[in-house]
């Protein structure tokens, strides 16, 4: 392989032909400092932050889209490139709020974190700013044109990971805005409100919409009986918000922290994600039985569920038809726990901690509430939740690990791993291969269908039947997958798909930053979760199966059928108008 | 968007939907046909080219040949850049206001002129200049405005 051999700050650097100077600079241990640069899907040299000085070139070059050149001389901090990037950075401020203090990203800014370290105290030009209405219409995703820098980094994951294109740079000049077609709200887009730009924007410009204090109000109110639901992800993510390492698990922490925080009972989404392999399992069943539609397709993921209502509503059939684990946990909560605990449901109201900002939307569809109540009331994300830890002044790392509570508390390896790209597909066929064959599966990690490969495939022997699945992550993925199945080559029985990159554990909602290599570790404190569980088969829950016993009779019944299972609608707003 | 209209943008979407880089000069059609670039004009070039709305809107948006707004029978495009600035075009400007009773970005009343800022027409030997549709005016004061506004008003 080709190299180039250059010189960083006196350092010898030998690179492979192409790297960019910023990159040449991180490999020798030389941190330049960015802005709008975002690794492989931004590398547009827009905000120049990353300017540096190279021997004999006209002026100052943008080190991310500038490629190392043989015997170049490149100098990463000299008077000249600290006084442009002061200046750069002071012309970007100049053109935003100074709202640091009430800020949602304060002290986890990328713009505030590089003034800092500019040591920027005065901003030498005055001019016009950009003043622009705040988006609130969505019920997910906050949009402040005026806080954004037109990076341009969530467009970029918007189109390229997603494909979908909610948001693009709209005018031109001063007037320049990263918005929907026609300055409309999200809420008129075809934006599926996954929140992968949240995590990529390096200021307040797109956040989470803040449900902080709807959940405040219920704790502090004693005649409410309020119950949480903590998503498979979170308990893997929570600690990095709370400053722990990426990859640190927390569930007994979490569940201490919550109960501190007030709510009445603990219980785990975990636990209707076992639930939901009983249901979508024994429909795969019924399907291939039947001769229904095939392949089907995951339902567990709300941005994955919008984005087919927008870009491919002719296939909304091979959905599975079973709710989220999140709106299973809310329907049951209000039915069968409120009937075990004699609690009368319209006292009962149900806080979900989702590393999802699609979660918030998906709770307020209108299907969502078959037992006569909203199955889920609010939705925190983990970055939220985060928040109230901190406001309640928790010491999380001190704190003791503590039980779920009984029963939609009890779990499975299974349910767990459905945290992860690939999870609910060896979570069912665990369930599915021991269901059907009435042996034990030989080894319970099915490797093929893990990690962050984009599309994965396998074939699993089910007794006579050679079961063909497919699991894809990230909408990008999620299209390949669906132009493979619109073609007829396919083949497959069954197939995951997961919104976010690397499955909820990389969800929008999720701490900041969310990068590859925090998502990997995530993943890999998912499977060591899942390796120390006594239980790692759906159907062997117990609490599951007296859930059956005692209330739901069985897989696809008629309560299930009532509370557990749903429908979908076309949405085509933008396209076909 | 009246059933001609839409008929009439369908038909410039097939002249130029199978051209290498479609957008431009089906939005280039629609604007000399319809004077402007209509919201449901723009979903259906979309819809027809298979692309995003935002897509479209960002080309649309920044162009200053096109407008997504109704403009008048004629459009006033004034110069804003560094030239044009230097040798008076702020004077210009405000007489072109006070004389058609718009501010820069609007149409008058009767649907006769819109005023607009435009990027560098090319002609900074004649600056301050303008441009009326297609016509080029250069070397401007306050004074010849009247003059200028008088051959189409």
């Amino acid at each position: 392989m080709a190299t180039v051999t250059l010189n960083i700050d006196g350092q010898k650097v030998a690179v492979e032909l192409g790297t960019t100077i910023l990159e040449a600079a991180q490999l020798a241990g030389i941190n330049i400092p960015t802005l709008c640069y975002l690794k492989d899907l931004n590398v547009v040299g827009a905000c120049r932050v990353c300017l540096v000085e190279v021997k004999g070139a006209r002026n100052l070059q943008a080190s991310c889209v500038t490629p190392a050149g043989e015997g170049m001389e490149v100098t990463t901090n000299s008077p000249a490139v600290r006084n442009a990037r002061r200046a750069v950075l002071e012309l970007i401020l100049s053109d935003h709020p100074y709202e640091c203090l009430t800020c949602i990203r304060s002290t986890n800014c990328e713009l505030q974190a590089l003034a800092e370290a500019f040591g920027i105290r005065r901003v030498r030009y005055e001019g016009e700013r950009l003043q622009k209405p705040l988006d609130q219409s969505s019920p997910s995703i906050v949009r402040n044109a005026e806080k954004c820098v037109l990076c341009r980094r969530c467009a970029a994951v918007c189109e390229k990971v997603q494909n979908v294109q909610a948001i693009a740079p709209q005018n031109r000049g001063f007037g320049t805005v990263i918005a929907p077609a026609f300055e409309a709200g999200l809420a008129a887009a075809d934006c599926v409100l996954c929140g992968q730009c949240t995590l990529v924007c390096p200021t307040g410009a797109l956040h989470e919409k803040d449900d902080i204090q709807k959940v405040w109000d219920l704790l502090s109110d004693p005649a409410k009986h309020v119950v949480v639901q903590t998503a498979p992800a979170t308990r893997v993510s929570v600690g990095e918000g709370m400053g722990m390492p990426p990859g640190s698990i927390v569930t007994g922490r979490l569940v201490a922290a919550l109960r501190r925080l007030g709510f009445d009972r603990v219980f785990d989404t975990d636990f209707t994600a076992d639930l939901t392999i009983m249901e979508e399992g024994y429909e795969l069943i019924d399907r291939i039985k039947t001769g229904g539609v095939l392949p089907m397709i995951t339902s567990c993921s709300p941005g994955w569920i919008k984005y087919i209502e927008h870009f491919y509503p002719e296939f909304l059939a091979h959905l599975s038809t079973c709710k989220s684990p999140q709106q299973m946990f809310g329907a049951l909560a209000k039915t069968y726990y409120a009937e075990k605990a004699g609690i009368d449901p319209a006292d009962i109201y149900v806080v979900s901690i989702m590393p999802c900002t699609a979660k918030k939307f998906e709770a307020g569809r209108a299907e969502m509430g078959s037992s006569g109540y909203p199955d889920v009331d609010v939705v925190l994300t983990t970055r939220e939740l985060c928040r109230m830890f901190k406001e309640a002044g928790l010491d999380f790392a001190e704190l003791p690990e503590e039980e779920y509570d009984a029963p939609m508390g009890i779990t499975t390896g299974a349910g767990l791993i459905f945290g992860a790209t690939g999870g609910v597909m060896e979570a069912a066929l665990r369930t599915a291969y021991e269901v059907i064959t009435g042996e034990p599966l030989a080894s319970l990690d099915l490797e093929a269908v893990r990690g962050m490969e984009g599309i994965k495939e396998a074939t699993v022997q089910v007794g006579d039947l050679p079961v063909k699945v497919a699991v894809a992550h990230t909408l990008g993925n999620a299209r390949k997958v669906m132009e493979l199945i619109r073609s007829g080559q396919a083949g497959y029985h069954f197939v995951e798909i997961m919104c976010c990159p690397g499955g909820c554990i990389g969800g929008g909602g999720q701490p900041i930053p969310t990068d590859l290599e925090i998502r990997q570790q995530r993943i890999k404190a998912i499977y060591t979760g899942d390796a120390a569980m006594t239980l790692r088969k759906s159907h062997e829950n117990p609490a599951v199966q007296a859930l059956y016993a005692e209330f739901l009779g069985h897989p696809l019944g008629e309560k299930s059928h009532h509370l557990l299972h749903t429908h979908y609608v076309e949405r085509r707003r933008n396209r076909d108008l | 968007m009246g059933n001609e209209e839409k008929q009439c943008v369908c038909a410039i979407i097939a002249r130029y939907r199978d051209v290498p880089g479609p957008l431009l000069p089906i939005l280039q059609g629609i604007q000399e046909e319809h004077g402007h670039l209509s919201e449901a004009a723009m979903h259906q070039v979309a819809a027809s080219l298979g692309r995003p709305p935002g897509e479209v809107y960002s080309v649309a948006t920044f162009y200053t040949l096109f407008s997504t707004r109704p403009r008048g029978k004629y459009v006033i495009r004034v110069c804003e850049n560094a030239p044009c600035h230097i040798k008076g075009a702020p004077a210009v400007i405000a007489e072109l206001e006070k004389a058609l009773d718009i501010k820069a970005g609007e149409t008058t009343p009767d649907g006769k002129f819109s005023l607009e800022f435009t990027s560098c027409v090319g002609i900074c030997g004649v600056a301050p200049a303008i441009m009326v549709n297609q016509d080029v005016h250069g070397n401007l004061t306050p004074s010849s405005i009247a003059q200028v506004l008088g051959q189409y008003r």
